[in-house]
């Protein structure tokens, strides 16, 4: 009999490596089995186990879109025992990925519909998915409006996108820095996501929201969102809870009777409504 | 129905033994009794209510190897220990009903969605001779979280000590059946006695039913911060469940070769939820005990419908702070109905 662990990940070599901001980067990965290449198939808003051996596991989405295939790209920010192994790592090295795991932003249920994302700091990640699956499939949505804000103009991550995206005409760009991270020849906002999505007055109407960003951004945008008329079940984000297996069973991401890496990691305000606030 | 002497008894687990299984039952080490391998059955001990240590490690040990890895000239390869499971024939001899149901637990929440192949495997391999409780003692609470100290829920053959060093023998399974057809001389058959006198009195303190029910309204009450206040946070209580099967997932080497574990954890440590950013979810003790009950009497029976508690009364006995899981949940189950907000209008 033969049995299939869970828990083993696959190879993947990496191609290419990124410099996003300070300690933050990105890297995009090919897997080594053609067989798994051929057939690996994830949707916008899983995620993944990237491992160093023996180093140990961590997690984060998928940051590239579905409609790319080959490839998966994944973005991390240096911080703990796993990603600064990770980010020693260089062009042609191998390291361990599981997934795809968890569930999806429902993409399909947003045709003809708005879309605003809002994302803060090392979280345009987990956005940057839907936002390229959004834009490879344009004539699905009707607007397509991007608000990304970091600490300073240095933290932005995807410079290099983010000027593709503020150039495109059939999408709208917003990005702003925090007061005092602006450098003197910033052209963008200055001033935290929540206070330049009210100046921004969105429309709700026939509008979903997707909101990344760290916990107090998230806690500061929900109310904005509210004021314009937003309903919880038209927002939606992501939990990063901490994790380690990834497929229900180490406990780790457990709220409530929720656990974050089955049922989530994205959920609508209204399913967060209902949860224990320990997220 | 069968009958078999104590003498027989033993002969019968000899034989077990000299066929090549591997037996795991109670035995003393220092002042407490470990399910730990026989080599001599006469090592083995009878007098026990309620092991130390419970034997989920039989299915999830502590510590488990879940692949190796090295790296060769800058190439890594892989080796996946879950094709190297050889089936094993282990008996546990010894385990009280409330731990056959514990197992039983354990498998169903490991075999869900995506199968654990390691709990899996284990589980396929082991016979399990459970023994009724004729003692039990004050922290025993089975009878109150739909268990019984004869409940024979999980066993493959379950004995019943009865008069003159004899037990009666029910044979549950065809795991069972086929241990004890390869000895059936040992084996006496005899008219139908009931085993209900000779069971252990455990007389139920709650309803758990109550105690879920009550949970559904609890988060926000003051009683967890009451109730954890002599919490170490030392996770005694984790260990020594027969049901949690919460787990950390690590690596041990070097830059040369190591192995990818999975080592038992505990909800009970603030690093369980830690984020590297520092924001943790479950920030105090208080957070992390409520989690603790309510995820074996609310979260468990909402999402999985299983109970996460058999009333072993393990975690009770070893707790160094001297907390009670069963005195506790008492007061649970006569929590006041209340919403948070009306808790907080009292306040």
């Amino acid at each position: 009999m033969s049995l299939n662990n869970i828990y083993n990940p696959y190879l993947m070599r990496i191609e290419k490596v990124t410099d996003e901001a300070p300690g933050v980067k990105t890297f995009r990965l090919n897997f080594m089995d053609d067989s798994v290449r051929e057939n690996f198939v994830f949707k916008a808003g899983q995620f993944g186990e990237y491992s160093v051996f023996g180093e140990g596991e961590s997690t984060f989405c998928i940051a590239s879109s579905p409609t790319r295939k080959d490839y998966i790209e994944c973005t991390f920010r240096e911080a703990g025992r796993v990603t600064s192994a990770l980010a020693q790592r260089e062009a042609g090295e191998v390291i361990g990925f599981r997934g795809p795991y968890g569930n999806i932003f429902p993409v399909e249920n947003w045709k003809d519909k708005n879309l605003l994302f809002i994302a803060g700091g090392i979280a345009l990640p987990p956005m940057r998915c839907v936002i390229w699956n959004a834009l490879d499939q344009r004539d699905w949505f009707k607007d397509i409006t991007v608000l990304y804000g970091a600490r300073t103009v240095d933290d932005l991550v995807y410079k290099y996108e983010l000027d593709e995206w503020g150039k495109r005409r059939d999408m709208k760009l917003v990005t702003t820095v925090d007061p005092g991270g602006e450098t003197p020849e910033w052209q963008g906002k200055i001033g935290f996501v929540p206070t330049v999505l009210e100046q921004m007055q969105p429309s709700s109407a026939n509008t979903i929201a997707i909101v990344c960003g760290p916990p107090v951004m998230i806690r500061f945008t929900f109310p904005v969102l509210e004021k314009f008329g937003f309903t919880p079940e038209m927002i939606y984000t992501t939990l990063e809870n901490r994790m380690k297996c990834g497929v229900g069973k180490c406990g780790r991401c457990n709220v409530g009777p929720v656990y974050v890496c089955k049922d989530g990691p994205v959920f609508t305000y209204k399913e967060l409504q209902k949860l224990p606030p320990e997220y | 129905m069968n009958l078999i002497t104590h003498d027989n008894l033993l002969t019968f687990l000899k034989s077990i033994l000299d066929s090549g299984k591997e037996v795991f039952a109670p035995q003393r080490r220092a002042d407490k009794i470990f399910f730990l391998p026989v080599s001599d059955v006469g090592s083995m001990v009878f007098d026990y209510i309620q092991t130390t240590v419970s034997p989920k490690e039989l299915l999830f040990p502590k510590v488990e190897p879940m692949l190796s890895y090295q790296y060769d000239d800058g190439k890594v390869s892989v080796r996946d220990f879950a094709q190297e499971l050889k089936p094993a024939d282990r008996v546990l001899f010894g385990s009280r009903p409330c731990d056959a149901l514990a197992l039983k637990t354990l498998t169903e929440f490991f075999s869900r969605d995506m199968a654990d192949a390691f709990v899996q495997q284990r589980q396929d391999d082991l016979t399990i001779i459970s023994m009724s409780c004729t003692n039990s003692d004050e922290n025993c609470f089975c009878t109150s979280v739909g268990a019984g100290p004869g409940d024979s829920t999980g066993s493959d053959i379950l004995l019943t000590q009865i008069e003159y060093k004899q037990y009666i023998v029910e044979c549950l399974t065809e795991k069972g059946k086929a241990l004890i057809e390869s000895k059936k001389e040992l084996f006496k058959l005899t008219e139908n006695i009931s085993k209900e006198k000779y069971l252990a009195k455990v007389e139920p303190s709650f309803s758990h039913q109550e105690v879920t029910k009550r949970l559904a309204m609890a988060f926000d009450n003051p009683i967890w911060d009451e109730a954890s206040l002599r919490c170490l946070g030392c996770g005694t209580c984790t260990y020594v469940c027969p049901v949690c099967s919460c787990f950390d997932i690590q690596d041990e080497g070097n830059n040369k070769n190591g192995e990818r574990l999975r080592c038992w954890d505990s909800c009970g440590f603030a690093l369980f939820t830690l984020h590297t950013s520092g924001h943790n979810p479950r920030p105090t003790q208080s957070t992390r005990w409520r989690q603790r009950v309510m995820h074996k009497f609310s979260y468990m029976p909402e999402r999985y419908d299983l109970l996460g508690c058999v009333g072993c009364g393990r975690c009770s006995r070893a707790c160094p702070a001297d907390m009670n899981l069963k005195e506790e949940l008492n007061e649970l189950s006569h929590l006041a109905e209340e919403t948070p907000q009306q808790i907080e209008a009292h306040q």
